[in-house]
């Protein structure tokens, strides 16, 4: 696959107000690591909305895994949201589940057996530092531990693309570098990772990710080395 | 069918609500309860009808009005002689004048009536088979030349207004059942929506992970499926024990009409499959509710 998505004149307008998002035209190829940088209020969340299929443009063609995602049969949309994770900025937790029943959520969701669910979740509680933890519920969780439940849950399932909308915002710099190396260790194994921050020291920390600059609802040239357009990795090699 | 209802602890806890600690098992337990005494009048006066009109459709009395108590016994006498000779008569029964008397006892009273009053002699027939207005036509007329004053009255003829009314009932009883389904239908709906409403956020997560709507309703569905059952079971027990203890009044009036009024073994099916079919009534109306709530988001 040359592409995993891509964007084509999208505009993204709330109601009859004025466009979130304008003119936007990319595209993120396998493999690939993104930031997605801009102010609060540049569009990041909603840029992401369109990238996990919360919501379709008001204009504009997305093309997501070969396929249209705008017009697709919305009964299509559940196989299509299975192979994209998705780690919240407000973690988004299940408040009655445990954390192992957060992180179990995607694979069951997936059809996963009961048996078949242990030992991943399990390992993956144990990579977020969460090992002991298994059965405290979200409220009795710091922020930073919900935060690691809600990245263990979006990458539980080895998704096709990683859609992570500041992820490191409420961890200290060491749990950060730890998420980071997740993400990176991820995209080694082919997934493609769409990270939104507006911590610019995280730009420099995963070599060959590129950057996507958000300036009012519209892509703008990033500052300093990072590329803009994207590239794809053959491109930056 | 129990597979259905074995529903797995991640879902239950991804949804959860304590068994009979909302109000929809007792809404459902009212309704289902309401709707068993309705549908078991309906069934018993159907019953009755049955009964009465296939006792009385092939009856009939003949009365031989003369004022000579003499030339009246012999009239009687003779018609009923000439009435078993008829192959359509099955069974002639002339009645004692004291049988007569204890019929209209209830209305004119102890006195020795024969004397003062001229009654009518009654002979009761019973017929093979449902006579047709022609064969009755027939009867009449062998009987005019032995007792010129007799009339021959179909049994069914008396009945007929109570059939009527009583079909007017059965009626009102359907009607009702069909009223308290729509009831329950709008209490499940109602419900389902507050439980969307309580666990909006949790269907969202299940949504953005890749949950199908199907998924979703069936933790919906179910749940209020083993609710509306519950409470169904409740209502069935309550409906239950009032309809005993009306029958148990009934047979102690001991009175015609009324004392047939009691349910067959297939009137008990239909009464116990009652909380089967509110659960089912429930479980599709709670599926449609959420697949209709979830196709508003994307």
């Amino acid at each position: 696959m040359d592409e995993i998505v891509r964007f084509e004149n999208v505009g993204l307008r709330y109601g009859a107000g004025t466009e979130t998002l304008a003119d936007l035209n990319f595209t993120l190829f396998p493999g690939s690591f993104y930031f997605l940088t801009g102010a609060s209020g540049a569009g990041k969340t909603s840029l992401l909305k369109l990238l996990y299929l919360s919501q379709r443009p008001s204009r504009g063609v997305i093309r997501l895994f070969g396929e249209d995602a705008v017009t697709m049969p919305r009964e299509r949309l559940p196989g299509f949201r299975r192979r994209i994770g998705v780690v919240f900025q407000d973690f988004r937790l299940v408040p009655h589940l445990s954390a192992f029943d957060n992180i179990a959520l995607p694979l069951r969701v997936a059809g996963v057996r009961e048996k078949d669910l242990e030992i991943p979740v399990t390992e993956m509680l144990e990579w977020v530092g969460l090992g002991d933890r298994a059965s405290a519920r979200p409220a009795t969780l710091s922020g930073g531990e919900q935060q690691r439940v809600a990245i263990a849950r979006a990458v539980i399932g080895r998704p096709e693309i990683l859609v992570a909308d500041e992820p490191t915002g409420n961890v200290d710099p060491e749990m950060a570098m730890r998420l980071l190396q997740l993400f990176e260790a991820l995209n080694t194994l082919g997934t493609t990772i769409v990270v939104a921050t507006h911590d610019i020291h995280l730009l420099s920390k995963i070599p060959g990710a590129q950057m996507m600059r958000l300036e009012k609802g519209m892509l703008a040239d990033p500052t300093g080395s990072l590329r803009f357009p994207p590239l794809s990795k053959d491109q930056l090699q | 069918m129990f597979k259905f209802f074995a529903i797995p602890a991640y879902d239950r806890r991804l949804i959860p609500e304590g068994r009979l600690s909302g109000p929809m098992p007792w809404v459902i337990a009212i309704m289902i309860f309401l709707t068993v005494l309705a549908a078991a009048a309906g069934l018993a006066m159907n019953r009755a009808i049955g009964d009465v009109s296939d006792e009385l459709s092939s009856r009939a009395t003949v009365q031989i009005i003369e004022a000579n108590p003499e030339i009246r016994g012999r009239q009687a006498a003779a018609a009923a002689e000439r009435l078993r000779a008829m192959p359509l008569i099955e069974e002639v029964r002339l009645l004692p004048p004291e049988e007569i008397e204890a019929l209209i006892e209830p209305w004119l009273g102890t006195q020795d009536l024969a004397d003062d009053i001229p009654l009518p002699a009654l002979i009761d027939l019973k017929l093979v088979r449902v006579a047709t207005q022609a064969e009755y036509q027939s009867l009449r007329s062998v009987l005019q030349p032995i007792a010129p004053g007799s009339r021959v009255e179909p049994s069914s003829g008396y009945i007929a207004p109570v059939i009527s009314l009583v079909r007017s009932f059965q009626w009102i009883a359907l009607g009702l059942v069909c009223l308290l389904a729509l009831a329950t239908g709008a209490a499940v709906i109602i419900s389902a929506r507050s439980a969307l409403n309580t666990h909006t956020e949790t269907i969202a997560v299940v949504h953005l992970l890749g949950g199908t709507d199907q998924q979703i309703s069936r933790l919906f569905q179910r749940r209020i499926a083993l609710d509306a059952l519950l409470g169904g079971l409740i209502g069935l027990v309550g409906g239950t024990a009032i309809i005993w203890l009306i029958s148990v009044q009934l047979t102690a009036l001991g009175s015609g009409l009324v004392q047939s009024v009691r349910l067959d073994w297939w009137s008990w099916l239909i009464i116990a499959a009652i909380p089967i079919l509110g659960m089912f009534l429930a479980m599709v109306t709670a599926r449609l509710t959420v697949l209709g709530a979830l196709k508003k988001i994307l």
